[in-house]
């Protein structure tokens, strides 16, 4: 099998080995759900019940507060106890608590749909905004949206992106063993959804398990094809993929409809088809928990809004005192300050370091050793834009293109300085984006 | 437990390679060249190895502690500067100038530009320079391997100027095992290679700088010669071609980060060293031609800044 890849990028250890062969897990059912009304890209969504009212299993909770903006629903049947600000990823976030009842009733609005052939292409899309599917591999794009592009964009092949380039994470791994079927039909329902002819899985090489278990069901499928693709960090970034699998650049500031592709998550992929044949809404995910902290690595699959604690209880505790506590992968996941927040749509891993591993390394003066330009899947210069950013030089810094960084981290990852190059990166685009807004 | 969290922004991994494991990988690189220069020129070689790193380091801390700045001596990066100086310094000299050209290179060149990284042109080369313009006499008493010191002449005397090797010439043997008159650690061509690879293999240096330096010195000596290849092989293995083109033409602080830019930058090199050989009124043209295009490589990253992935297709549409 030809082996498909990008320029650039990094290899950095897999530590997968932790969760790989393990099957997903059903988490416990939590007795309180926190769950967040902004858990994607766009306005946040609007609650349309109260405190005190009781709800049910799959019953919206919140509506899209715009177009480019997701549908919220309860994960447990029970009563709203709150409705306020309480801890999440990014600091303090509006969410409705719901106190489970423990029965798990579902709302009668939720119907399985037997035949799936006769949906057209609008109501495809409709019924993918009103499950409140968002892009699951951690960047929460609402997928109704990236599947309704402009009448001039033809969109002519939808990418799944199987990668999982990330360290830890084995969610999707293991997505893709156990639910092949459900993916791949999955897939062409987002391909007639925007009306696109092929469909192509790109899986990294480092899951062969995976990729032969795709083959396999895909050959059943004319339109679709599974590729492998080489094991190399930021594989799955939206653009990466795209070049690796079907040669084609999104041209800069552009998006990849702009070369006629969508690209989704595999996970999004199987829960558009199961939202579609079971009516059940966005409720649950997969989600991995490991880390070198964390006493019984786990892939679970848990109910939108079950707290980080609730969970590491089900992994056995801490088995040596955790210094960082991270939500998503090791290289574009976010450190939290606290256990106390709840798993949301996006939440594709939990991360428990050590000291060890938590602590980072002081940084240096810059020695000019071109690695961050030789790692860069977008070929900018980090050392420039992160030392003009430092300086508060960001005229010059905008020379350098910040805003095409699409923050993998590579950069910071082969530093030898131990320079923070992402992180100034990140404050010359914050720069370069507020100027414009003015 | 939650208030001793760490919350940092991403990434969460890094890799193990850090400033000091690269200066530790050059240094390691330099030791067969070291050793050599040990075996060839015996007790002399050895003090001036260790008072040049010493003077390096000391000099080093001192300026930093004088400044108040953090000490950084632990970063290996002024011992490779001593090592490297010591390895471009004849057996002859006398003591003080390892220290001389030490604190120079460490001071001068690289701490009053703003320390590791700001140095526009490398320390030891820009030192080597200062002190065979100071002390030429000291600087150009090649010895003879050996205990006795009988003077000699470099291998490049018997082709720079000359389109032809002449007769009285030291062998390609003794050439590519430094068996040879010239700088302690310049005359084993073979061990400066052996230690090039280890960089290249370590992904300290790329093969990129020293393999396209060395080639158009090859490729110019060829030309000029008349397709000599033992000419071309004589202007390959003898003067400081190998250490400059592995070990100072890659210095970071001095030579370009582009991708391209790292391309003119060593075609430069090999053509101003091939000049100046050629032409020149010195039979060496290496550092020069290296501390030259040091000068340059401001203005050529700035255009070989690389295309930005999507940019051009942006042009066209």
């Amino acid at each position: 099998m030809k082996v498909f890849s990008f320029k650039g990028g990094i290899h950095p250890p897999e530590f997968k080995e932790y969760t790989a062969h393990l099957e997903i897990e059903k988490a416990k059912d939590p007795k309180v759900v926190i769950i967040p009304l902004q858990q994607h890209i766009g306005a946040p969504a609007e609650a349309v019940v109260e405190v005190g009212d009781l709800v049910k299993v799959g019953q919206m909770i919140a509506k899209p507060g715009g177009f480019v903006s997701a549908a919220i629903h309860a994960s447990v049947s029970g009563k709203i106890s709150e409705i306020g600000m309480k801890p999440g990823t990014n600091g303090e976030i509006l969410c409705a608590v719901i106190e489970s009842d423990g029965k798990n009733e579902v709302d009668d609005s939720i119907q399985p749909r037997s035949d799936l052939s006769n949906l057209s292409k609008k109501e495809i899309v409709s019924e993918i905004e009103k499950a409140g599917i968002v892009g699951m591999g951690g960047a929460s794009f609402p997928t109704h949206v990236k599947l309704s592009p402009p009448d001039d964009k033809k969109i002519d092949t939808v990418i799944l992106n199987g990668a999982e380039c990330e360290p830890f994470l084995t969610c999707d791994h293991r997505l893709m063993l156990e639910k092949p079927e459900e993916i791949i039909k999955g897939l062409e329902l987002i391909m007639r959804g925007v009306g696109a002819e092929k469909g192509i899985i790109g899986i990294e090489t480092n899951k062969p398990d995976a990729l032969e278990v795709m083959f396999e069901k895909a050959s059943n499928y004319k339109s679709i094809e599974v590729v492998g693709v080489e094991t190399k960090y930021p594989q799955g970034a939206e653009k990466q993929l795209i070049q690796a699998c079907l040669d084609r650049v999104v041209p800069s500031g552009g998006l990849p409809m702009d070369v006629g592709v969508v690209v989704n998550n595999v996970g999004t992929s199987y829960q558009v088809y199961e939202s579609l044949s079971t009516g059940m809404p966005l409720i649950e995910r997969v989600v991995t928990l490991s880390g070198s902290a964390l006493a019984e690595p786990k892939n679970m699959s848990v109910k939108i809004g079950t707290s980080v604690n609730d969970l590491l209880e089900q992994c056995g505790g801490l088995k040596e005192e955790v210094r960082k506590v991270i939500m998503g992968g090791p290289m574009c996941g976010q450190a939290v300050s606290s256990t106390e927040i709840p798993i949301m749509k996006g939440s594709s891993g939990v991360l428990f370091f050590n000291e060890e591993d938590g602590d980072l390394p002081e940084a240096s003066n810059c020695i000019r050793c071109a690695s961050c330009i030789h790692v860069c899947p977008v070929y900018l210069q980090p050392l420039h834009i992160s030392a003009y950013a430092e300086k508060n030089q960001f005229d010059i810094a905008e020379r350098y293109r910040p805003m095409d960084c699409i923050e993998c981290g590579s950069c910071s990852f082969v530093c030898p300085a131990k320079i923070q190059l992402l992180q100034g990166i990140k404050i010359a685009k914050n720069e370069v984006q507020k100027k414009k807004n003015k | 437990m939650s208030n001793r969290l760490i919350v940092s922004p991403s990434p969460h991994l890094r890799e193990n390679t850090t400033t000091k494991t690269i200066m530790f990988d050059v240094a390691i690189a330099l030791v067969p060249a070291s050793i050599a220069s040990i075996f060839f020129f015996k007790t002399p070689a050895a003090m001036i190895l260790l008072i040049s790193i010493i003077s390096a380091v000391l000099a080093e801390y001192v300026v930093q502690k004088i400044r108040k700045q953090p000490i950084t001596i632990s970063d290996g990066s002024a011992f490779v500067t001593g090592q490297l100086l010591a390895l471009n310094l004849p057996a002859s000299v006398p003591l003080w100038i390892p220290v001389i050209g030490s604190v120079f290179a460490i001071v001068v060149v690289k701490q009053m530009f703003g320390g590791i990284g700001q140095n526009f042109m490398n320390p030891a080369l820009a030192a080597r320079i200062m002190l065979t313009i100071s002390y030429t006499d000291r600087m150009t008493q090649w010895v003879e391997p050996g205990v006795d010191a009988v003077s000699t002449a470099t291998p490049l005397t018997f082709a720079s100027d000359f389109t032809s090797v002449q007769s009285g010439a030291p062998s390609f043997v003794d050439l590519a095992i430094g068996n040879i008159g010239g700088s302690m650690g310049e005359t084993s061509a073979i061990l400066l290679i052996i230690g090039g690879i280890y960089l290249i293999y370590r992904g300290v240096i790329s093969v990129k700088i020293p393999g396209l330096f060395i080639l158009t010195v090859a490729v110019a000596t060829l030309l000029y010669s008349g397709f000599d290849i033992e000419y071309m092989l004589y202007h390959l293995l003898s003067g400081s071609l190998m250490i400059g083109a592995i070990y100072m033409a890659t210095d970071y602080a001095s030579s370009p980060v582009t991708p391209r830019g790292k391309i003119y930058f060593a075609v430069g090199c090999g053509l101003l060293t091939s000049v100046i050989r050629l032409f020149g009124a010195y039979a060496e043209g290496v550092g020069f031609a290296i501390l030259l295009m040091n000068t340059t490589v401001p203005l050529i990253d700035r255009y070989t800044a690389p295309k930005v992935f999507g940019e051009v297709e942006k042009q066209n549409a």
